[in-house]
């Protein structure tokens, strides 16, 4: 019963992995008149002085932090308001999903509307508001790219990292306030010593889960820059070194790097929690 | 005097002025918290009411300086311009395609190891689990060229198989992993009966188990149906021609009536971009405990 649905992932998933190892160590390309050659490390080799490559890197670490960190902030604040009493709490709770539920390139495109250079909502609310004195080209300008394609991601997630911290705020069992009441302690200690505390494991699955899937963003920056060198993720990148260049073998060597950045991320936050641990 | 009267009668009321005061200071109270909540409610919505307002915005207010926060004269034509544009519409048609197959695919293969994984006792079974969970987090990148030069082999390029196909590797180990955790969370009286009735595993299993886990299969469906709808890496990859785009890449490709390189038709795309959301938005509204089980039943155990 499990054999159908192993097949599947095994096809889908493994046997291409395997494969983008081994195309890594190929000269793989669509391009390409000639067979598919062997060429060891040269692919590797290649990578580590591949400027562009690095370039990519550095804006998708930034990137992942900008957007985690607010994400994970704003997520606190909005979980922390919704998870008091008040009528329409469920309601709220609904419409938090929204976001979430629109495709990221639907929401980019809503998003590169409102940016736009001379009929955007954002430039028309600056002017009125005398915060600017001329229209601002939000997303070519090398200055403001970055912060406007943060913000798309920010406002798309952020409800939803909210509402995962907001259900491990309703685990946490009232009576603990209660009694921290009683002793007199103030709402900003039951913030530190109750609540930070016992709301730890539901951060820490946020936070490892959001940071991996900014790691591997795609969609918003392909629509907002399309392959724009100064402004590409690892995965823009890398999807065009394949589909659009078609070089598959060196491609296979970015993916595989992608892969261990992650990698080690993933380790980064695992030895966290373990040393939280002892 | 009432007031008096009344605390003659109930001593422990308190007088009505007071009450009153302290009613109306928890009212103030309640200021910064509804300012917040207010702030939160239109930064969240301000986005969709913009696309809303450009959608039924005509061209010449569109792009237009000042620029209006509600159109004075609201028209259809954007949504009439988007929806007979023959791109957008097969879009929709093609992801409504791949997306429902998608979804039934994973169901299929979902259930049935779920039950193997919820049920049974058996050498790997842990580490099959493992595998599945670890595999959610899975970057998509990470096999793009492996899956192109695999689909390319195999003659699926720029068909809609080539993406049924490759979803399954973001649709299928989420649903396997919740559809397990609600096989494990039935009693196992009925199944037991069934057997001693004499009924076969695979009997169990569609007579008795899965009707029983039809809500686990409406909050898997949901959530394979969402994901597949919302891809866009592999469905720009793998397609190539118009007539195959999902509508994420129709979206993205829009050039409008006039086809003019110097004009985005923002109208249109916003309308686009409505007729695509208003389904997702009230899915999500009627739906909402439902897709939230299904994230926290992957999220909280990892």
């Amino acid at each position: 019963m499990l054999g159908p649905a192993l097949v599947v992932v095994a096809l889908v998933a493994l046997y291409p992995l395997g494969e983008t190892v081994y195309q890594s160590f190929t000269d793989k390309s669509f391009l390409g008149l000639g067979g598919t050659h062997w060429i060891g490390l040269e692919n590797y080799t290649n990578l580590v002085h591949d400027s562009i490559f690095r370039k990519s890197i550095v804006t998708t670490v930034k990137f992942t932090a900008i957007t985690v960190g607010f994400e994970f902030v704003l997520g606190l604040v909005i979980a922390l308001v919704v998870n008091s009493n008040f009528r329409g709490r469920g309601v709220m709770r609904a419409v938090m999903l929204v976001p979430w539920a629109i495709p990221t390139v639907i929401s980019a495109q809503m998003w590169k509307w409102m940016y736009d250079d001379v009929f955007g909502v954002f430039n028309d609310l600056g002017r009125r508001l005398h915060l600017l004195h001329h229209s601002v080209a939000w997303i070519s300008q090398p200055n403001t790219s970055l912060g406007a394609v943060c913000a798309v991601d920010i406002w798309k997630t952020t409800p939803f990292v909210a509402l995962l911290l907001l259900a491990g705020l309703q685990v946490i069992p009232k009576d603990l306030y209660e009694a921290a009441d009683v002793d007199g302690a103030s709402k900003l200690q039951q913030f530190w010593r109750i609540t930070m505390p016992l709301l730890r494991p539901a951060i820490l699955v946020a936070l490892i889960f959001r940071t991996l899937d900014a790691l591997r963003v795609f969609d918003v920056f392909y629509v907002f820059f399309g392959n724009r060198v100064d402004t590409q993720t690892m995965a823009v990148y890398d999807q065009n070194t394949i589909v659009t260049v078609g070089n598959v073998g060196y491609g296979a060597a970015v993916s595989v790097a992608i892969f261990l950045i992650i990698a080690i991320f993933v380790v980064i936050y695992v030895t966290f929690i373990k040393v939280e641990e002892q | 005097m009432t007031a008096v009267a009344e605390t003659a009668a109930r001593p422990r009321v308190q007088p009505r002025a007071q009450r009153l005061s302290r009613r109306s200071r928890r009212l103030i109270k309640r200021v910064p918290f509804l300012l917040l909540l207010l702030i939160i409610i239109v930064y969240i919505g301000f986005p969709f009411y913009w696309a809303f307002r450009s959608a039924f915005t005509p061209d010449a207010e569109l792009f237009k300086t000042p620029v209006q926060y509600f159109p004075s004269h609201p028209t259809w034509a954007n949504f009439h311009d988007a929806l007979t544009d023959s791109n957008f519409r097969r879009g929709l048609l093609n992801s409504a395609i791949v997306a429902g197959a998608v979804t039934l695919l994973a169901l299929g293969l979902g259930s049935l190891a779920g039950y193997a994984l919820g049920r049974f006792r058996f050498r790997g079974r842990s580490a099959a689990l493992y595998m599945m969970l670890s595999m959610t987090i899975f970057p998509q990148i990470a096999i793009l060229g492996a899956l192109y030069t695999l689909i390319n082999r195999v003659h699926l390029y720029n068909t809609l198989w080539a993406l049924v196909f490759s979803y399954m590797v973001l649709v299928l180990p989420l649903t396997v992993w919740i559809l397990t955790t609600f096989m494990r969370a039935l009693p196992r009286d009925l199944e037991e009966a069934a057997y001693i009735d004499g009924a076969t595993p695979l009997q169990v299993f569609y007579k008795v188990m899965l009707p029983l886990i039809a809500p686990g299969l409406v909050t898997a469906g949901l959530l394979a149906f969402i994901a597949a709808w919302q891809e866009f890496l592999y469905a720009l990859s793998f397609t190539e021609t118009p007539d195959k785009h999902t509508v994420t890449v129709a979206i993205t490709t829009f050039t409008g009536k006039t086809g003019s390189a110097f004009q985005v038709p923002w109208g249109e795309i916003m309308a686009a971009t409505v007729i695509v959301t208003v389904p997702l938005i009230v899915l999500t509204l009627a739906l909402q405990r439902r897709i939230l089980a299904g994230l926290t039943a992957g999220a909280v155990k990892g």
